[in-house]
């Protein structure tokens, strides 16, 4: 009898677990991977986005376990980049070599290489499409078949993996602040905890994997009222990156990364590295009008600048992310917004989801010690109020 | 894609990263040492800093006890035992004196810690002065230069509002005469045992990305004043409805049929061992 009430956790955890599992295979019928990985792009550019971790596989299969619960997939995912050693660094990616698939400037209407809108849910009518319930594997066969031919009509005569970005164009006119050429090498927040005040790196490694709904929250609150920002969209970009890393055995390389402009892009492929795939990744450029006071004390409007990037096509992530940045670089104690441990500590699924749902452990000892001083405050009350 | 997971879960390199953090923290005792944190299997806040100072450790020798507030058998103690178990294949226990490292959620166990066992306490929240200063900046500066005001200054304004020191668990300490701490929420009765163990003691927040430390024959002691001492959770004239324990921690249970409140140990393995005649007193 004595044991029943000391034990007996390990048993119904067990039983819980099977019970889960239930609760995905009960109807009979299993996702695939490779279901989820042509049918569910979206929640796998977001988890993969979230979770920092660029493997579309991976991400299909945590979907899968997670019965497709971002935040559960993306809590796998990270615990799975927990055991991967760090064996090489990519050399710099640099964003001009995107091999472009949707590129459109919300400042400019005409832009050199043109407006390509590529796929977007932005110009669908949100109405559900009620074929779709019909709609089979050799449908889609069908569909991509003739998309196919009528796309081989039209030739493409742009150079997709070499357009022009927007805001050199408000560079050379001067009104965007020429800034320096950074090249000190990131802090990897994966490597060491944050330290405040952060650096720009880190700031944009932590924006970049978290939570699209606390990024977006965050973004529009800056938006809407906490410092009513509201930034032009210069360029958003999305497309595919490719990744090198530096021959193993010939290091000597490693440094002699060449500037970002487009006449070495040659050069930079043609040194001793391999090529090991490519990124999808949404990248946004916005602009702020800020004031500024010239050295003759004149005030100037120039155009600040806020970046975003994260893996995927996640847009509404990438501009919030961009407004955060910019936010952020600017500082200040007005808005929370605007500061960076406000920000910075609460974006993190994996852990705002982890603190919160551990309220639901037992607390019974820490209960308890609050309980005893309870009543030892009303003991100490009570006394006060009979003298 | 089959893929199989290194002892301890964690690739070497991570471990050494830890274990550098752990052994700083233990030279700077009470200091509140960063590190990189990995995310882990379980979930942040349920002990994974904990779970972090373990794999880093363990050994293919050691015998591992997990507790989770007093419980072996609790949700978060099971959980993690299992993915150190199955990570590791080590033996696990649920007698404290047979563990060479004990994980434990918010309790020091009854049966005193022995020189050469290490404790490892799970923190949620590691900033003891975080109740009045919310920016980490500042209280890392705060510690930096000792300033302990603040956390005097709440204990003060309990006595002011309530008469009493008013702290639940996490009663803060003053570490080698130097560093304040947070002690994770143990209770109150646990925190005279934090001073001078025979143990080595660590703690590991891991949302919070802190490890810290009191190594072995540390002097640690409860914040209070002269005229108002730090006192632990009366359990006066109670004792065990089990074993019949007395001065140890106990939950208070509500029997559903008779309405009535019973006592009983909060720390299961010890109560055990007690009702199978394995302990004495």
């Amino acid at each position: 009898m004595g044991y029943v009430a000391v034990k007996g956790g390990t048993q119904a955890i067990e039983e819980s677990i099977k019970r889960l599992k239930y609760e995905r295979l009960k109807k009979g019928l299993v996702l695939d991977c490779p279901k989820i990985e042509s049918g569910l792009r979206c929640l796998i550019d977001q988890v993969m986005s979230e979770s920092s971790l660029y493997s579309e596989a991976l991400a299909a299969m945590s979907i899968k376990q997670a019965e497709g619960s971002p935040e559960e997939a993306v809590f796998l995912l990270r615990a799975y980049r927990s055991t991967l050693p760090r064996k090489h660094y990519s050399r710099t990616v640099h964003s001009e070599d995107m091999v472009v698939e949707r590129r459109i400037s919300a400042s400019f209407k005409e832009i050199p290489g043109g407006q390509i809108l590529g796929a977007a849910y932005d110009y669908t009518h949100r109405l559900i499409d009620f074929e779709l319930i019909e709609e089979t594997d050799e449908d889609a066969i069908n569909w991509v078949r003739e998309f196919n031919k009528e796309s081989e009509v039209s030739c493409e005569t742009i150079d997709l993996a070499n357009l022009p970005k927007v805001l050199d164009y408000l560079r050379e006119e001067g009104l965007i602040a020429a800034c320096a050429n950074d090249d000190r090498e990131p802090d990897d927040v994966t490597k060491e905890s944050v330290q405040f005040p952060t650096s720009r790196s880190e700031r944009l490694q932590i924006l970049t994997s978290g939570q699209t709904g606390a990024v977006t929250s965050l973004g529009y609150a800056a938006l809407r009222s906490f410092g009513a920002l509201h930034p032009n969209v210069g360029e958003l970009r999305i497309g595919n990156l490719p990744l090198y890393v530096d021959n193993p055995f010939n290091e000597q390389n490693e440094n002699k990364e060449v500037e970002g402009d487009d006449e070495f892009k040659d050069e930079r492929e043609d040194k001793d590295a391999y090529y090991i795939g490519e990124i999808k990744v949404t990248e946004v450029e916005t602009l702020f009008p800020t004031s500024v006071r010239k050295e003759n004390g004149q005030r100037v409007i120039e155009f600040g600048l806020g970046y975003g990037i994260c893996y995927g096509q996640n847009e509404t992530k990438a501009i919030a992310m961009s407004i955060l940045d910019h936010c952020l670089e600017i500082g200040g104690s007005e808005y929370p917004t605007h500061n960076e441990e406000f920000v910075l500590m609460q974006i993190d699924s994996v852990e705002s989801t982890g603190f919160i749902s551990h309220l639901k452990l037992p607390h019974y000892v820490t209960f308890q010690s609050e309980l005893d001083s309870v009543r030892k405050s009303r003991k100490e009350g009570s006394k006060i109020n009979e003298h | 894609m089959n893929i199989n997971y290194n002892f301890a879960f964690f690739d070497e390199d991570s471990k050494r990263e830890i274990r550098r953090a752990t052994l700083k923290a233990v030279a700077i005792p009470g200091y509140q040492v960063p590190f990189a944190s990995r995310e882990m299997p379980i979930a942040r806040g349920w002990g994974t800093g904990g779970l972090q100072l373990t794999l880093s450790l363990v050994g293919k020798e050691d015998i591992l006890k997990v507790i989770d507030q007093g419980s072996d058998e609790s949700v978060n103690a099971v959980n993690i035992k299992k993915l150190i178990h199955l990570t590791t294949g080590i033996k696990v226990t649920d007698q404290t004196a047979e563990a060479t490292i004990i994980q434990s959620r918010h309790r020091i166990p009854e049966i005193p810690l022995q020189a050469g066992q290490i404790l490892v306490l799970q923190v949620p929240l590691p900033e003891p002065l975080r109740y009045y200063e919310p920016s980490e900046f500042e209280t890392k500066k705060l510690h930096a230069e000792q300033e302990y005001s603040g956390a005097w200054l709440m204990l003060f304004e309990q006595i002011m509002n309530y008469k009493t020191l008013a702290t639940g668990a996490d009663h803060p300490v003053l570490v080698h005469d130097r560093y304040v701490m947070a002690p994770s929420p143990i209770p109150r009765f646990d925190n005279p045992k934090l001073n001078s163990s025979p143990a080595l003691i660590l703690l590991g927040a891991g949302r919070e990305k802190k490890i810290y430390a009191v190594p072995p024959y540390t002097k640690v002691i409860s914040l209070d004043f002269e005229d108002y001492p730090f006192r632990v959770e009366s359990f006066q004239d109670k004792s065990c409805r089990l074993c019949a324990a007395k001065g140890v921690y106990l939950d208070e249970i509500l029997d559903s049929i008779t309405g009535e409140t019973a006592y009983q140990c909060n720390d299961t393995s010890y109560c055990l061992q007690r009702l199978n005649g394995r302990l004495v007193g």
